[in-house]
This record gives structure tokens, C-alpha cells and sequence, in this order.
């Protein structure tokens, strides 16, 4: 039998109906995994104190009922800026630290409701300011590939917990690459839902008008089978769509992309990438090209443009939505906001104030608007674009000292596709110096079925999703 | 030398809808026990969300419509930030460049108009309380009133007397409350005032006008009757010492101090707060189509303009028609009763206009009480009606032949025989009786 530690989700609920071990069994696994590599790997910030009664009682409703709901007895990790009820929820912040939640997030909810058990709150960057982890409060999650390496970010926890094998399924977070890059950084699969799709209440706000809640899983169809459950409408989210949800898990009946159309952006093998990354990306054109798509290169506004309209949007958010850690309440005094924190406060004060307003925010917003209408342009023609996640493998530690806009050159090839708010999956493609690569599939708002039905397709025609030997650490 | 006062007003009106502005708390807080009204949304707690209250949304627009605005296709929610303890979120928010109506009026008795800049929907803050716990001295925050819906009103600065602020407010008032969108208790805070005021002076050098002064959270009519008055005299004293006239930068805040009815400066422009409004990005744009808004339209109840005019075209005075039209009892004891037998309309309105008439009584009894007049002595009138018909066979029979037209001869006889001193009323009915009966 496979090791429990690299299970999907079916492959569980086939244990468990098979009698093979119990959720207490594979919580117990896991947990000592936690125990042995999470003070290496910094992936858990905290655990679930009530993690092995929910695994007892859950085992029960097994031996009653079978395995009614779709994610019941999948042990998660849950990315810190979600509102965990009972688990503190701290967004890799100083300035909450103890805070204890008074309600629980909508998509946490929805997978309580589901049947999962969370394991713990996984670290990030501090209200997901980065694409590193290196900016958290509690010191930078290391790569399972490579503990010199950085896991990406801001879900860096998340993506890690998966890759090092310390839980089934993890919920990430996306404001412009936060699941997509760890996800690539990590060697597993990250899915970033259409901006709407799924709901906002109750993670903690990063940038409000880009905030993507999202899974980060073993594969395509996993990620798909937790989409189902956390998308669709919510009624504390007023930007939430009403649109129904598809069946996302049928995306596994996608056997050829014969009839598909993928465009692979042009603009997005940048000059100063690595020929062996180029090699892979487009290997993996050839690759969609041989399951029946016709892939053509397409071209896209220069990234440069995004990171630009991307960084004044997002800034003059975080200045608006860490206004209310005021001092007076949470318990702490602002001068415990890190130098990260403070530096996106003062650019977004400055870029909204009089005088300055006109020239950035507003300017932004009229590019945010000319980059929406040339994805729509594109996706007359195309099902999909595709394209590097990253500019490159992951970066050492330590890489995104005294770089300001560390993040925002990581997640170049991500922001257009946020800013736009698309759905995209970032999938294994490769590896160069042991270090995994990651491929995104971008499809138009709402083409959540598309993309998971290319990204399956791709996964299951090729052998990317390998697992790090830890035994060395 | 000759002066005009330029004054505008905002005016905040806290709508009565059940709850709040953006998440579900009962909207209702007043003399509430503190912070026992909210949630995860007006508290501001990390990750809660705002979704708007569409019942406050067709509240203000109802507003707009009924003060003749504009209602805007597309309209937004704005964050307008600045920092107070009362603040949970560290913004309001509020509306920027593009409120739900824009551009309406209202025209006072004199006929002339003023004009309406926007009517505007936002959320109101929690509340400060300044007190001594265990002997120290501390600042406590209630946020069971942050995020009652909040409508602003703002006009025009085209108004020029005390006089025809407190007529435009009056208005409001009224408005607000025949909309039943808001109890607009001055007392509760449900309603509050922040007039501009300054002064036009044409003298031989030309016309200059002084620096704005923005007077804030007034309470009551009379107060900013008050403060407008006093702030008049003071610019024009101040213009006289220093000439100093208005510019883009020297508009001022002040207070009232409503016991010694005085203003007292609060902030200079060089302290004015940049607001860094940006679109809401938590909640989406709104996009109104005309069916949606006339649809609000024909919900609008009769409003005091239209009641006034109604009551004046029955025949009711213009004076009595505004007291019936201010005080809703009188003006529904006025309605029931108008059409019953007997009650002149113009009449019924001053009695009750006047208090002659107590409307928790039966009103009919005490109007025809009341009208009666001349000789009401009953046998007497009899013998004076028998008399008349007796010497006026032939009239009689015209009548029994269906001339009912002849009951004005027998009234007009009666009269005549009474020297005019006769109840009317009475006598038409004393007729009927024994023509009928004999």
C-alpha cells in the first residue's frame, strides 16, 4: 500500500470504506510527520487542539453512515488568514497574535460542512504580503525540495504542507499568485478560482477587489473535488456571483483536448528566463498539442504594465483594509506591523491621497480595464493561455531581503490574469536543478470547468508530481 | 453697505429600517444596552464583509425622488477614511462621485427654490462615552450605532435668512417623515444639521464675500436658527475688522455652543482631514434601470406639498390646510369626517386646525354643536314650520307632486318669519319631518 502521508482524496475515502485505517490512523500519521519535519520546514504555525476527538468522531459517523459527504475525514491545512473558530488566526501577524476568531470564515465552513478536519493554520507571508514567506512573523517556511529554497508565497505554508507530505488537501489564498507560485515553487497543484467564485468572508482582506480563496492539492482532481465544495454564492460576500457552479470533479472526463483552441503568450517567455524553463514550458505546449489542442503563440500587453497596475491597486487596498488594526482593539499596538506591512500602508496612503489619486489609482484603474479587455479579446479565439508561472525554479533564502517589489517580480506573469480576475491552474511541468516548475492554464472568468478539464488532462498524460525525499533533513 | 447671508445645509437623517446598513443587526439602537447590537460587519473584525441593505438603498432613493433629484443609472460606494475610536473599520463607508440622486430642489412658501446638491446613503459610527471607571478617567465605545444606514442631504448654499433655513428644514423634516422612512426625532439624533454659512457684502468697493464656515452636528431648528444668526453678525464683524475674504483655503469648522448660543472654532483648513476616498471594493457598482426606479416612484405616499394643494383645492384654507397637513391625527380626523352629512369641509378643517374640535371624540356631535346657530328651540320652530305649511297648500301639494325644489321656499319663508334668526339646519330638517309625515 501507497504511504498514507501521499494519498489523494478518493484514495482515502477508499481506505477508509475499505477499512484499510481510519481518519484517527491517517491524523495520527500526519501529525507525527508534523512533529518530525514542521520544525525543519516551519509549514504549521499551530495545530488543531481538538484535531484527534473531530478524527474519533468522524470515524464514527463512518462505521454509521459511510462516507456521505465529499470531503469527510480529508485532513487539511488551512492557510492563516482564514477565520478558524477555536484555532487562533493570526495571518502570519504579530498584530493578531492570540487572536482567537469570533466566527468562521465562509469557505472554511463550507468544508467543515463537507466533512473535513483541519490539522492546523500553515504560515504565510504577514497578511499575505509577499510571495515568500519570508516576511512572516514567525520566521520563513523552508522548501520540502530544498531547505536552502523558499516555498513561495503567500500560501507558501499551504503548497509546502502538501509537497512534504503533512496533509491531504490545503486551502490557499490568491491576490496575484499566492496559490499559483507556492504551488509551482512546491512541485503540486494550485487551482485559482474566478475572482467571486467563491467567498471572501472571513479571510483575512489582502487586496479586496482581487482575493481569490482557493485549493492547493496532489492533483487536478482533487483540487477540483474541494472547489466543489467551496464555490458558489455567499451571502456575506456581496462580490460573490450568483451563477451556479459546475460539477468541477467531472473535469476528469476530459480524455482529449481535441476542439481546444490554447494560446501560449509570447510575452511571457521572458528574455531573462532560463532556457531550460523555456525548454520545459514549451515541451509542455507540445504536450497539449499531442493530447488534440491546436496551440498557437499569442501575444499579451508587456507583464511590466500589470506589475505596475497591480502594485498601486493592491497597495492602496492593503493602506484601506489594515486601517482597522487601529491599536485600540486585537490587543496590540501598531508598531507591531513589520517593515513589509508598513512600507504597502505608506505606498497606498500616498497613491490614494489628494492630488496623487488621479495619477496612480485612477490610472491604474483605466489599465486594469484596457488588460480586462484584451484577456477578452484573446478568449474569443482561445479556451486557454497558457504560460510560465514564474519566472523561474524557487529562489534561496533570504532572496527577498531589502527587494521591495520581490513579490511583484515573482508573480509577473500572474498579476494581468488577477487584476482581470480569471481562473487559472498552476500545474507541475517539470524540473531544473531539482527544483519543480510549474505550468498555469489560464481560462476567461468562470471557465473553472475549462481549466480543470485542460489541467487533468496534462496531469494525467504526464509524470510531474513527484514526492521530495525528507529523510535527509 | 449691503449684506446677504449665504447658507446651505447638510442634513443626516438615520433611515428606521429594521437593520443595519450592511450586515443584519437591528438598526434600532437607541437606549439600547451597549454593544449588544453587533456583529463580526460593524465591528470591523478582520475578514467580515459588507453587503449593502436594499431596503436602505430604496429608503434614500425615495428621498431623492421626493426632493425632485435626479437618480443616478450608475451609482457606487466609496470608503472614505480617517481615523476615530468610533470608526471600526478605519473608513465609512459612504458615497464619493457618484451618490444614488443627484440635483433636486425644494420650494419654499415664497415660491422661491432651493436647490439640492446630492442625496447620498453611508453608514453611521459607533458612539464615545466619556466617563470615570474605578475612579479613572476613561473613553468607552457603544458600536451598536455603527453601520445604521445614514442618508445625507445636501443643498445648495441658496439660502439666505435664518428664516428660510429653518422653512427648509421644517420641509425636510416633514418630507422625511410622510416618506415614514426615518422618525426624524431631533432628540434621538435621528436627525442632524451642519449649515455653511457665509455673507455676500456689496459695498463701494464691490462685492466680497466672506470665509465658509461649516457649523457641525446641530440638534435642533432653533439651535441652527441660532448659530446662523450669530455667525452672520460675527463674519460681518470680523470683515469689517479684517477684510479678509473667502478662498480656496481658508474655510473653517466651528461648533455651537447652545448655551452661551455661540460658535467656536474647531479646525482650519490646514487641519482638514484628506479623505482618500476610493471605490468600495467589498461591495459592486449599482446599476438602477427606469422600471426599477418608477417602480419606487409609485410607492411614494402623498407628500406635504401635495397634501397642502389637495386640502386647498377642497376648499380649505391655506393656513388651516398646513396645520391639518404638519399633525397626521388631525389631518386623518379631518379626512373620515369630510364627507359626512351636514359638515362643510372648509369649516370642519379650521375647527380642527384651531382645536375647536378634540379628535379623540366623536367629531360629528361637536361639529354640528358647534355650527349651530340662531333660534335652535325646537318647539318654537315647529310652530313657526306648521304655520308656514298651513298657509301654503298649494306649495305642499307641489311637493307631494315631487317638487322637492319648494323645501328652499318653505327655509326661505321660515327666515323671513324668524327675521333671519332661525337655525338653517335645523328648520330644512323640521320641513322634511312633517312634509314627509303628513
Amino acid at each position: 500500500m501507497k504511504d498514507l502521508h501521499t494519498l489523494t482524496i478518493d484514495e482515502v475515502h477508499a481506505g477508509y470504506r475499505n477499512g484499510d485505517f481510519t481518519c484517527t490512523d491517517l491524523v495520527r500519521h500526519l501529525l507525527n510527520r508534523i512533529e518530525k519535519y514542521n520544525p525543519k520546514l516551519n509549514i504549521f504555525l499551530r495545530l488543531n487542539p481538538e484535531v484527534l476527538d473531530q478524527a474519533a468522531r468522524i470515524d464514527r459517523e463512518i462505521k454509521e453512515k459511510g462516507i456521505n459527504r465529499p470531503l469527510l475525514g480529508i485532513p487539511f491545512a488551512i492557510k492563516d488568514n482564514f477565520l478558524t473558530v477555536g484555532i487562533e488566526t493570526t495571518a502570519s501577524s504579530n498584530i493578531l497574535k492570540g487572536f482567537m476568531p469570533q466566527y468562521e470564515s465562509s469557505v472554511t465552513q463550507k468544508l467543515l460542512d463537507a466533512g473535513a478536519i483541519f490539522l492546523g493554520k500553515t504560515n504565510m507571508d504577514s497578511f499575505a504580503h509577499g510571495s515568500s514567506t519570508e516576511t512572516s512573523d514567525f520566521g520563513p517556511t523552508l522548501n520540502p525540495w530544498n531547505i536552502e529554497y523558499l516555498p513561495g508565497g503567500s500560501s507558501g505554508g499551504s503548497a509546502a504542507a502538501i509537497a512534504a507530505g503533512l496533509a491531504t488537501a490545503a486551502l490557499g489564498s490568491e491576490t496575484a499568485g499566492s496559490i499559483r507560485q507556492p504551488a509551482a515553487w512546491c512541485g503540486v497543484t494550485g487551482f485559482k478560482p474566478t475572482y467571486g467564485r467563491a467567498g471572501r468572508y472571513g479571510c483575512i482582506a489582502m487586496a479586496s477587489s482581487t482575493d481569490s480563496p482557493g485549493p492547493i492539492a496532489r492533483s487536478v482532481y482533487d483540487c477540483a473535488k474541494i472547489l466543489e465544495v467551496i464555490a458558489g454564492q455567499d451571502k456575506f460576500d456581496a462580490t460573490t456571483s450568483p451563477k451556479p457552479t459546475d460539477k468541477y470533479s467531472a473535469c476528469s472526463g476530459q480524455g482529449s483536448l481535441a476542439g481546444m483552441k490554447i494560446g501560449l503568450i509570447k510575452e511571457y517567455l521572458l528574455p531573462e528566463m532560463r532556457d531550460d524553463v523555456k525548454k520545459l514550458i514549451y515541451d509542455s505546449a507540445d504536450k497539449l498539442s499531442s493530447l488534440g489542442a491546436q496551440v498557437e503563440e499569442v501575444s499579451l500587453m508587456d507583464p511590466k504594465y500589470s506589475i505596475g497596475v497591480y502594485t498601486v491597486i493592491q497597495r492602496s487596498e492593503v493602506s484601506s483594509n489594515l486601517a482597522r488594526f487601529d491599536g485600540i482593539r486585537f490587543g496590540h499596538e501598531r508598531d507591531r506591523f513589520n517593515d513589509e506591512n508598513k512600507r504597502r500602508i505608506m505606498l497606498g496612503t500616498y497613491t490614494l491621497s489628494a492630488g496623487y489619486y488621479d495619477a496612480y489609482y485612477k490610472k491604474a484603474l483605466a489599465v486594469r480595464t484596457k488588460i480586462i479587455n484584451e484577456f477578452a479579446d484573446l478568449y474569443k479565439s482561445y479556451d486557454a493561455l497558457i504560460g510560465a508561472v514564474s519566472p523561474g525554479p524557487a529562489l534561496k533564502v533570504g532572496a527577498s531581503k531589502d527587494q521591495p517589489m520581490f513579490g511583484e517580480m515573482q508573480d509577473m506573469l500572474l498579476e494581468a490574469s488577477s487584476v482581470a480576475g480569471l481562473t487559472s491552474a498552476s500545474v507541475p511541468c517539470g524540473f531544473v536543478d531539482g527544483l519543480p516548475i510549474g505550468l498555469q492554464i489560464t481560462c476567461d472568468q468562470f471557465q473553472e470547468m475549462k481549466a480543470l478539464s485542460i489541467a487533468h488532462c496534462f496531469q494525467k498524460n504526464t509524470d510531474f508530481v513527484k514526492f521530495p525525499d525528507l529523510n535527509s533533513l | 453697505m449691503k449684506y446677504t447671508p449665504l447658507i446651505g445645509l447638510e442634513v443626516h437623517v438615520e433611515l428606521n429600517t429594521l437593520s443595519k446598513m450592511f450586515c443584519s443587526c437591528p438598526a434600532d439602537h437607541f437606549g439600547k444596552e451597549p454593544n449588544t447590537q453587533t456583529c463580526p460587519v460593524c465591528l470591523g473584525l478582520p475578514g467580515a464583509l459588507p453587503v449593502p441593505n436594499k431596503k436602505a438603498i430604496e429608503n434614500c432613493i425615495k428621498i431623492g425622488l421626493s426632493l425632485n433629484c435626479t437618480i443616478n443609472k450608475l451609482s457606487k460606494f466609496d470608503r472614505k477614511q480617517y481615523f476615530y475610536p468610533d470608526l471600526s473599520k478605519g473608513y465609512q463607508i459612504s458615497q464619493y462621485d457618484q451618490p444614488f440622486c443627484s440635483d433636486g430642489f425644494v420650494v419654499l412658501e415664497s415660491g422661491k427654490k432651493i436647490r439640492i446638491e446630492r442625496v447620498h446613503q453611508e453608514e453611521d459610527t459607533g458612539k464615545l462615552q466619556h466617563t470615570i471607571l474605578n475612579g479613572k478617567k476613561v473613553s468607552l465605545v457603544d458600536f451598536n450605532r455603527s453601520g445604521v444606514p445614514l442618508v445625507e442631504i445636501v443643498s445648495r448654499p441658496d439660502m439666505e435668512s435664518s428664516g428660510e433655513a429653518k422653512e427648509y428644514l421644517k420641509k425636510i423634516h416633514g418630507l422625511i417623515r410622510a416618506l415614514g422612512v426615518s422618525s426624524a426625532d431631533m432628540e434621538k439624533g435621528q436627525m442632524r444639521l451642519e449649515p455653511t454659512v457665509n455673507v455676500k457684502i456689496e459695498d463701494d468697493h464691490g462685492i466680497h464675500y466672506t470665509p465658509l464656515v461649516e457649523i457641525k452636528n446641530i440638534n435642533s431648528f432653533n439651535f441652527a436658527v441660532q448659530a446662523i444668526e450669530y455667525e452672520v453678525k460675527r463674519q460681518l464683524d470680523e470683515f469689517s475688522r479684517t477684510a479678509i475674504e473667502k478662498s480656496a483655503t481658508n474655510k473653517t469648522t466651528r461648533g455651537y455652543d447652545s448655551v452661551k448660543k455661540t460658535t467656536f472654532l474647531q479646525r482650519t483648513k490646514e487641519e482638514a482631514k484628506d479623505y482618500r476616498y476610493f471605490p468600495e471594493p467589498d461591495i459592486p457598482p449599482f446599476a438602477l434601470n427606469d422600471t426599477y426606479i418608477d417602480e419606487l416612484r409609485n410607492t411614494l405616499p402623498l407628500l406635504p406639498d401635495q397634501i397642502i394643494a389637495a386640502l386647498i383645492a377642497e376648499g380649505v384654507e391655506p393656513k388651516y390646510a398646513k396645520v391639518l397637513c404638519d399633525n397626521k391625527d388631525s389631518y386623518i380626523a379631518y379626512n373620515h369626517n369630510k364627507e359626512k352629512e351636514g359638515i362643510d369641509r372648509a369649516k370642519l378643517a379650521s375647527l380642527i386646525a384651531n382645536k375647536k374640535i378634540d379628535i379623540g371624540k366623536d367629531i360629528p356631535a361637536q361639529y354640528q354643536k358647534l355650527t349651530q346657530s340662531g333660534i335652535t328651540d325646537r318647539q318654537m320652530l315647529e310652530k313657526v314650520v306648521a304655520q308656514i305649511l298651513a298657509e301654503n297648500p298649494s306649495v305642499v301639494a307641489d311637493y307631494k307632486k315631487g317638487k322637492t325644489g319648494v323645501l328652499g321656499f318653505f327655509v326661505g319663508q321660515a327666515m323671513k318669519n324668524t327675521n333671519g334668526q332661525a337655525n338653517p339646519q335645523i328648520i330644512s330638517k323640521l320641513f322634511l319631518d312633517l312634509l314627509s309625515g303628513s
